[in-house]
């Protein structure tokens, strides 16, 4: 996977002050990040379109139903109003995932509307997760889920490919044994 | 995968011996025909199949009786009854023959099951708490329940229902003394009592919780109404109406009186310990280095008498239903402040989380806590991080940095704008909690930076697991905790050689 630091134009946001700011207290740009497979958006879009075409089937029959041909446009409006925002959001999604493996911990970094920097200890972690659901299989992603002693801890990296997953785990394994530390 | 340090191997499960039974169990002296298990592992008390059977008779009394009643069928009823007794007895005998424990190595097992065997090994060292339980039908027949919290995958370990009470006290002795890195044959640690909850505080502290005079508000009202409104029978129905919720309110008094009732606690080399309960006792053990985490909390009525209480977060506790962690985590029910800041300093050995300077929240969180914001304030030192917070019900709670789980920093679209984040330090689950909320994002930053600095530097010079065994074996390295913890540690070691 390609080293690529998340500090560039893309990843400036929107917000007038403070944008800086808002960067390095999330993605601190001395950190080596790494993001997650350019395939975790082809496979969230995906998830999106037969979703919404699914729901949207559902709804408008319902509407159209009760009331005719203005219940169905209402439907397809909506459906349409979702797919822009879901297109919108999901490459800004996936952009806002990232992770960095440091001596002592792994910072993994995630959100656009509630934005999330969540550093784990290697020395705290139980246990690691792999996960790879049949439609991730089909894109060769799997997630790595990092599990503390805490049910707070929120790290989980979605859209890894098998064998940085299998790199990953191996790793952070290997380390957590390293600098396993009691409760 | 990776470690999994959290304590029992499990073979694969099996149905937990749901023994429903009645009998006394007097049919003891055969040989042991089960296999594998070690001659020496001993059974639980002969008493245990009654005690966990009677609420299963009672219960199938009290159904099949009204079903009886109802039909007319006594006789059948009686047939029934008995039926379900001696099959009861029958599994609940042969449940209690086979279920065995001893110790393995450096781990307790305990082998049960009948048909599908099965033996689970807790490991000491992972032991975070050791509790005695006496229920009141327990207290009458002599017998108690220990329980072993390992902080394993929710649930707790292994509780060994039942054993006669001198077993259950030198069982427990015997545990503490291998969890502690020394010789097992050490009698049980002398305790010395620390604090002492006088019944009239107790019952004045639930006499001003914002529950009781809930339900007093509500009873007052009803009376009023009998009073005021003529139609007696709507008022009687929404007394009934409201019926459930007069018993929520009595159990959460209860909660309060009851069971906090002779309540004491007390240290010793081995950790904390609480004696507590009216009906119900409860005898807890903690050791050393397993807290997680300390919160101190003014209810509003409190402040009036200037009393808090303590909860603490010990892994494993929290592990079950609300109400049983809500038993087992609260190290002081009602104390004054400085009585309470007394047992803050000694279960966070080294530190004063009370001397800790505070920063205060800045400007802009006004905005997302109108009210409240001015109290919002952090405070880190070399041992612990403190939030204060709360305005009614007031808070400040202290995590240890070596027991730091994971650190976080979540922002939201609000906090956004007003450039402000809120920092999460995450500890094991229970009742405290160390949120940091609505600092500058370049604050946010330095804290989470500092942090994980902190904890990971506070981790190497944690109590060992084995809270003992450092003593025994010398590293030569300066001890890090400070003082008050090493002297204290110092003298305990040698208090129990000494026994």
């Amino acid at each position: 996977m390609a080293a690529s630091p998340r500090c560039g134009a893309g990843w400036a946001y929107g917000v007038a002050s403070g944008a800086v700011d808002q960067d390095a207290l999330f993605a601190p740009p001395d950190e080596d990040w790494q993001q997650v497979s350019r395939k975790l958006v082809h496979l969230r879009r995906l998830v999106l379109l037969v979703s919404l075409a699914l729901g949207t089937a559902v709804v408008a029959v319902g509407l159209g139903l009760l009331w005719g041909t203005p219940g169905v446009v209402v439907a397809l409006g909506a459906c349409v109003v979702g797919l822009i925002w879901g297109l919108w959001l999901i490459p800004r999604n996936w952009r806002a995932w990232g992770y960095a493996e440091r001596v002592d911990d792994l910072l993994v970094t995630h959100g656009v509307m509630y934005r999330k920097l969540t550093v784990v200890p290697y020395g705290r972690m139980q246990f690691v997760d792999v996960a790879s659901g049949p439609l991730e299989r089909r894109y060769g992603l799997a997630t790595v889920q990092l599990h503390t002693a805490s049910p707070a801890t929120d790290a989980k990296i979605p859209g890894l490919p098998a064998a940085e997953a299998a790199r990953l785990r191996d790793r952070l394994s290997a380390l957590g044994e390293a600098q396993a530390a009691g409760l | 995968m990776s470690t999994e340090p959290t304590g029992d191997g499990e073979t694969p499960d099996t149905t937990p011996d749901t023994a429903s039974d009645t009998v006394s169990g007097t049919a003891a002296e055969r040989p042991a025909p089960a296999s594998g298990t070690p001659e020496h592992f001993r059974r639980l008390h002969p008493l245990t199949p009654l005690l966990r059977g009677w609420a299963f008779l009672a219960a199938a009394i009290a159904f099949g009786g009204q079903d009886a009643l109802r039909s007319g069928e006594m006789g059948r009823f009686g047939l029934t009854v008995v039926a379900i007794a001696v099959l009861g007895m029958i599994t609940g005998l042969v449940s209690w023959w086979f279920t065995r424990y001893g110790f393995d190595g450096d781990a307790l097992r305990i082998d049960s099951g009948v048909l599908n065997r099965r033996s689970r090994r807790v490991r000491l060292d992972r032991l975070q708490a050791v509790d005695i339980n006496r229920p009141l039908a327990g207290r009458l027949l002599g017998v108690s329940e220990l329980r072993m919290e390992v902080a394993g995958g929710g649930k707790s370990e292994a509780p060994l229902q039942y054993l006669g009470v001198e077993d259950a006290i030198r069982l427990r002795a015997e545990l503490l003394a291998r969890a502690a890195g020394i010789d097992a044959d050490t009698p049980e640690a002398p305790e010395r009592s620390v604090h002492e909850v006088p019944l009239e505080r107790l019952v004045w502290s639930t006499l001003l919780s914002g529950v009781f005079v809930f339900g007093l508000v509500i009873l007052v009202g009803i009376a009023v109404a009998f009073a005021v409104v003529p139609d007696r029978r709507a008022i009687l129905g929404v007394g009934w109406s409201i019926l459930p919720a007069v018993i929520a309110i009595g159990a959460a008094l209860w909660n309060q009186l009851g069971r906090n009732f002779g309540f004491v606690l007390s240290e010793s080399p081995d950790g904390y310990r609480i004696r507590k309960g009216l009906l119900d006792t409860q005898h807890q053990t903690v050791p050393p280095g397993r807290v997680q985490g300390v919160a101190m909390r003014q209810p509003l009525l409190w402040r009036w008498k200037g009393w808090v209480r303590l909860d603490v977060d010990v892994a494993g506790y929290a592990g079950e239903s609300t109400d049983d962690s809500q038993r087992t985590s609260t190290l002081l029910p009602v104390a004054t402040v400085e009585e309470a800041t007394t047992v803050l300093r000694y279960v966070l050995a080294g530190s004063d989380p009370l001397a800790v300077p505070l920063h205060p929240a800045p400007r802009p969180a006004r905005w997302l806590r109108p009210i409240g914001w001015r109290r919002l304030a952090y405070g880190a030192d070399d041992h612990v991080v403190v939030v204060r917070e709360g305005v009614l019900y007031r808070n400040f709670t202290a995590v240890p940095h070596a027991k730091t789980q994971s650190v976080r920093v979540v922002e939201g679209p609000l906090q956004r704008r007003l450039g402000l984040a809120t920092v999460r330090v995450d500890t094991t689950p229970g009742p405290v909690d160390a949120v940091i909320r609505h600092r500058y994002a370049h604050e946010a930053r330095v804290i989470v930076r500092t942090q994980a600095e902190r904890a990971r530097l506070a981790r190497k010079a944690d109590v060992p697991e084995q809270w003992m065994s450092r003593r025994q074996a010398p590293a030569g390295g300066g001890d890090p905790d400070g003082d008050a913890d090493g002297d204290g540690q110092q003298t305990a070691s040698i208090e129990r050689d000494q026994e």
